[in-house]
């Protein structure tokens, strides 16, 4: 670990104001960042501790949810609103790392918390575009059974890990970031990006852009929805394959759906075109595999994670089949 | 045959044919027929409450006067040159008080690999930082010695190196090519008896298939760590070790001392499990200090476990059964080939288990070794059982159902009178009862012959069974001290290992009982290289080597204080062998009136103690009999029929281990060994990159060993069966809970699916083709 300097924020301003210099990173728990930064793979001179900033959840008038960046995982999970209106989220929280873990980390180092690549964290040994830009990637012809199936590009095919954001990016959550220019929301389905010839860039945030805030906008349908996480031990692993998803149903047509996937991107995967194609159509099992056959339809496997495309379909299948029949 | 072997086959021979009376164990342990003692009554552990305070110590927690932190930097290439080492800028980070690298590190010899001399602990025999040659992906380059760990830490990020590769085997398959016999203990792994190809052609049933095992690292709570001081020539080493006097003749002779110049400490150990031997940190810690003049603190990091210190190897074994319509086997065929390091000697040998496990018409047994470019392999829980207990069961369970057989009933069938290939009298297996008191237990009339059948709403379940077993070892070299005090008590020095077995507990237990004396009035020194004995923590061998260690220092200890009683004591007249040990007195063994207390004896004899310390008998016995321990393991999963994964979701193990010392530490033994065995069966996996030799997840995060919730409720029971002829009538229970449990696993889940996984991990990628398309 290089040495760094460490300061608690005070408000929003005096963190934008730390944050935005050279070589500053925000630390929220520190779980993710920390762990970097021993690997030597952040380098920060300068922390801003946000983690005392707002951490408030709040109800609003026009239903929406507002979550304080700075709040617990678990504090979210356990929350009445998020419980009750909002399962899969509680749900995709509690699927993912150890109660020790959820207690320490927040919601915006959730939200940017980096890939699990074993390349990527090899920095003595491997090669990776993402932490040396242009150096090559490893893992494309390595062991790549944890990584992309979709939208990857020659240059990477790392994934994004978190449960949390599979579920904001079914939700449609907002997120709310201040910089030195002022503040603006951006679509949680627009703040990670694709890897594309820049995998190192990673999101669409401004530099020393700070997460205030998360917003879940009123979704009353999302009241009945599911995280589904698939793994290779039954807790403290990271998805194969999830799906966070909710539906609406009238009369046994899909009146609307929300989905989402994880472990296959390098970015939540909201499934539009899934959602395109069931809308209107009976919810039975055979629309739910004919829309995520369509959705999946450009995923490309890589050696070892061929079983993914497989294991993607008979999830979303089982998960929408389990709501429809919830609610039917 | 060479004459050393000629010779090994001749004393071996006549080791089996000598009257039982010759051999150790020919006379039982008068601790056997003990009924009322401390012996198999569930004891606490003594450690107990020190290790829940924290004031354990352990090796990385000893306090050094000056004391500096090591760090060291690994190799990134699996074989060539460094070209140039850059450390200037390593050395001017702030604390930085040493960089050592082969340029300056002391001239020292390699150190000697274990099994190639009696008290041998080297990892592998490769020279230590002496050159500018690289053997693996991982190897020590160079170590930083700062003020603080964080300053080492950091400064060797700041090490540049580079590399002139050379072509290096890092692919199995290419390995494989070049293989070679493998040699155990010095012994070829290979057996033949009779013509096994023809027999399997021959026979009406069969099986035969390929079964593969993949890397395994170590992974012991404690990280292997050194706490190091020279005081001149002398070398005291504070280590994490299940080897103390291996590790301090070792490294005597690394350092060119006497081996007297070498203190090894090792009171408490977080998990061994066959990793903690020499490797190279101690001796780079050691050398390090030397050239700094300062004590040295060195702990690998996790990653540093991963590539310094050997794992299981990866195993490919080709497992054939051949038998007639009524289950017996006319051919036992298992084959194959296993990765091995260049520099040590440790072809995985999981033919063992088959070798007595089954009566057969014929057998073949054989293990190759492909060596390759690689951090030397060595022993983990069970080497050869654990792994070979998988192809061997699995097939077994294979054969049972192409016979439409109960599995438990094939075994059966095929149980032995005597053991199938050497010949010899088994001493004590009690597997039918085994067998049949686990199934009793878990229920397995309850199982659905046909596979694929019992559903509930997404789970398939299934039940599986497997055999368990391993060797009973007692190495040469046990000896311990007993010092009786004029107060009634006794001490016992041995240079034995606590690694969270119970040992140090069980064994006052045993000596308690020995002597006949109170829990209280008994103390077990242990851990420490300056004391008596070479007792490997390791081959579960330890039970067995101290207790004939003690019973040969007690015997030698009673023998002497009859003598200076005189003709005074009620004892005069007695020898060693007519009385035992009973409520603090010497009793005559058939007359229990006629005796006299340990303070009396003491106090007759006008000492304040009286010591004894002898050598435990050389370990025949078990070339005379066939000593093993068995075990049934039972186990129901539940596989997702959507997802294929695998939860096992209940566990049994029927032990038969002769008698069990203390049952509390013993479950804990056996369950911890099931739930290792989880590990291997369903995720435990070391990536190996075929391409240039690197391990890719050294973390306990991408390494997956089971959480809580992976671990059902496991049920132990045992036989509690003496072994006639095993110092207490005991086994070691160390290893034997890891094997049989990846095939029990693998039965079940093909009991639940119908489809059988002969590659482990059973990971999700493997069960989901299986279960058909989408639903
Ligand atoms: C062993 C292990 C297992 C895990 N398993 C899972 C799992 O199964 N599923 C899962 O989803 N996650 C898992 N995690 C990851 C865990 O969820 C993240 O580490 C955690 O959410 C990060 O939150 P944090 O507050 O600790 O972030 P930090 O580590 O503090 O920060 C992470 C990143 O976010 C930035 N940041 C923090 N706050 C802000 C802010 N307000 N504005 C802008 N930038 C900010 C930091 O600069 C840093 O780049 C696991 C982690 C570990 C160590
Ligand atoms: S997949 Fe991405 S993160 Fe992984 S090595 Fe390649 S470039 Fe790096």
């Amino acid at each position: 670990m290089n040495s760094f300097t460490y300061a608690r924020a005070a408000d929003v301003i005096d963190a934008v104001q730390q944050g935005t210099r050279v070589h500053a990173k925000y630390l929220g728990g520190g779980t993710n960042l920390v762990d970097l930064m021993r690997e030597t793979l952040e380098q920060p001179s300068a922390l801003v501790d946000v983690s005392g900033l707002s951490s408030d959840i709040t109800e609003r008038e026009d239903g929406s949810l507002l979550i304080g960046a700075a709040a617990r995982n678990t504090a979210v999970a356990e929350h009445r609103a998020v419980r009750t209106r909002y399962p899969l989220l509680a749900r995709a929280i509690l699927a993912g790392a150890s109660g020790q873990i959820r207690n320490m980390a927040t919601v915006g180092g959730n939200l940017l918390q980096r890939t699990r690549c074993t390349y990527f964290y090899d920095n003595d040994g491997s090669r990776c575009n993402k932490r040396t830009p242009g150096q090559g990637c490893d893992a494309i012809q390595g062991f790549n059974r944890i990584h992309a199936i979709l939208g990857a590009s020659p240059s990477c095919v790392a994934t994004h890990p978190s449960d949390m954001c599979v579920a904001l990016a079914a939700l449609d959550a907002l997120v709310h970031v201040t910089g030195l220019d002022g503040s603006r929301t951006i679509a949680v389905v627009d703040l990670h990006r694709l890897p594309g010839d820049h995998p190192e860039i990673e999101t669409n945030l401004r530099p020393g852009e700070l997460i205030t805030a998360v917003e879940l906008p009123a979704l009353p349908f999302a009241q009945r929805s599911v995280y589904r996480k698939v793994r290779d031990r039954a807790s403290y692993a990271f998805a194969l394959i999830s799906v966070a998803a909710a539906l609406d149903l009238d009369h046994g047509i899909v009146k609307d759906v929300r989905l989402a996937l994880g472990g296959v991107a390098h970015k939540p995967w909201r499934a539009l075109k899934l959602e395109a194609s069931l809308k209107g159509q009976p919810a039975t099992t055979q629309s739910f595999l004919a829309a995520v056959e369509e959705e999946l339809a450009d995923a490309t496997p890589l050696p070892h994670n061929k079983f993914k495309v497989e294991l993607a379909k008979r999830t979303v299948v089982a998960v929408l089949a389990e709501l429809a029949g919830d609610i039917s | 045959m060479s004459i050393k072997e000629t010779a090994q086959a001749v004393m071996k021979k006549a080791v089996q044919i000598a009257p039982d009376a010759l051999m150790p164990g020919g006379a039982p342990d008068p601790l056997i027929r003990q009924k009322h003692g401390l012996i198999g009554t569930p004891v606490s552990r003594l450690d107990g409450p020190q290790k829940v305070s924290g004031t354990a110590r352990f090796a990385a927690e000893f306090p050094m006067e000056g004391m500096l932190f090591a760090t060291l930097k690994y190799s990134t290439i699996p074989k060539g040159k460094i070209t140039n080492l850059d450390i200037a800028a390593a050395a001017a980070a702030p604390g930085v008080v040493l960089v050592m690298t082969h340029h300056n590190a002391p001239r020292m010899k390699p150190a000697p690999a274990f099994m190639s001399s009696a008290k041998a602990a080297g990892g592998d025999d490769l020279p230590i930082m002496q050159d500018a040659e690289i053997h693996w992906n991982g190897q020590p380059v160079a170590v930083v010695l700062a003020e603080t760990q964080e300053q080492a830490d950091y400064a060797k990020t700041l090490i540049g190196v580079t590399y002139e590769t050379e072509p290096a085997v890092t692919a199995f398959e290419v390995a494989k090519a070049d293989s070679e016999p493998g040699v155990f203990q010095g012994e070829p792994l290979l057996l033949e008896i009779g013509d096994a190809d023809a027999s399997l052609a021959a026979a009406p049933h069969k099986v035969d298939a390929v079964y593969r095992t993949p890397r395994h690292s170590h992974n012991p709570i404690e990280l292997h760590a050194a706490t190091v001081g020279w005081d001149g020539d002398h070398l005291l080493v504070h280590d994490a070790s299940q080897c103390v006097t291996h590790t301090a003749w070792s490294l005597a002779e690394v350092f060119g001392i006497a081996e007297e110049q070498v203190h090894v400490t090792s009171l408490f150990v977080g998990g061994g499990f066959g990793s903690k031997t020499l490797w190279q940190h101690q001796t780079l810690a050691a050398a390090a200090s030397k050239l700094a003049e300062r004590p040295v603190r060195l702990m690998l990091s996790r990653e540093g476990v991963y590539r310094i210190v050997g794992g299981r190897t990866l195993t490919e074994q080709r497992m054939a059964i051949g038998a007639q319509g009524d289950g017996r086997f006319d051919a036992l065929i298992q084959t194959g080939v296993v990765a091995m390091g260049r520099h040590n000697n440790m072809p995985e040998p999981f033919i063992l288990p088959a070798r007595s496990a089954y009566q057969a018409g014929s057998f073949r047994l054989d293990v190759e070794a492909a060596k390759m470019d690689m951090v030397a392999n060595t022993f983990m829980r069970a080497p050869g059982e654990s792994v070979g207990t998988f192809a061997l069961e699995s097939a077994v369970d294979e054969l049972a159902d192409n016979l439409g057989m109960d599995p438990i009933e094939l075994r059966i069938r095929n149980e032995p009178e005597k053991d199938p290939t050497t010949g010899a009298p088994f001493s004590s297996r009690h597997i039918v009862e085994a067998y049949r008191a686990g199934a009793e237990k878990f229920g397995w009339a309850a199982r659905k012959a046909k596979p694929g059948t019992h559903r509930e709403g997404e789970w398939l379940i299934g039940m599986g069974c497997a055999t368990a077993t391993y060797p009973y070892y007692r190495m040469p070299g046990g000896a311990a001290r007993i010092t009786l005090t004029a107060d009634g008590r006794a001490n016992v020095k041995i240079a034995a290992h606590e690694m969270g077995m119970g040992t140090s507990t069980t064994q006052t237990m045993v000596t308690a009982d020995r002597l006949g004396l109170a829990m209280e009035c008994v103390s077990v020194d242990y851990g420490d290289s300056h004391f008596p004995g070479v007792v490997l923590a390791g081959g579960s061998q330890q039970t067995a080597s101290i207790g004939a260690s003690v019973a040969a220092a007690y015997r030698k200890l009673i023998t002497e204080l009859l003598k200076l009683a005189g003709k005074d004591s009620p004892l005069h007249g007695l020898d060693a062998d007519e009385v035992i040990g009973r409520d603090g007195h010497l009793c005559k063994s058939d007359e229990l009136e006629r005796r006299e207390s340990y303070v009396s004896l003491m106090a007759r004899i006008g000492r304040e103690e009286l010591t004894a310390e002898a050598s435990a008998p050389p370990p025949l016995e078990f070339t005379h009999w066939s000593m093993h321990s068995h075990g049934a393991m039972f186990c129901e999963v539940r596989v997702n029929a959507i997802t294929g994964e695998t939860r096992v979701s209940r566990f049994l193990g029927s032990f038969d281990c002769g008698r069990i010392l203390n049952p509390k530490t013993a479950a804990s033994q056996f369950r911890g060994g099931i739930i290792m065995g989880l590990g291997l069966a369903l995720m435990e996996e070391t990536q190996f990159d075929e391409r240039n030799g690197r391990v890719m997840n050294p973390s306990l995060a991408e390494y997956h060993v089971p959480v809580h919730i992976d671990v059902p409720e496991i049920d132990v029971i045992w036989t509690d069966i003496p072994d006639p002829h095993a110092p207490m009538g005991a086994h070691g229970v160390g290893e034997i809970g890891i094997t049989g449990v990846g095939a029990a696993v693998a039965n079940a889940v093909y009991n639940a699916m119908g489809r059988r996984v002969r590659d482990l991990p059973i990971t999700l990628d493997k069960t989901l083709p299986e279960l058909g398309l989408v639903p």
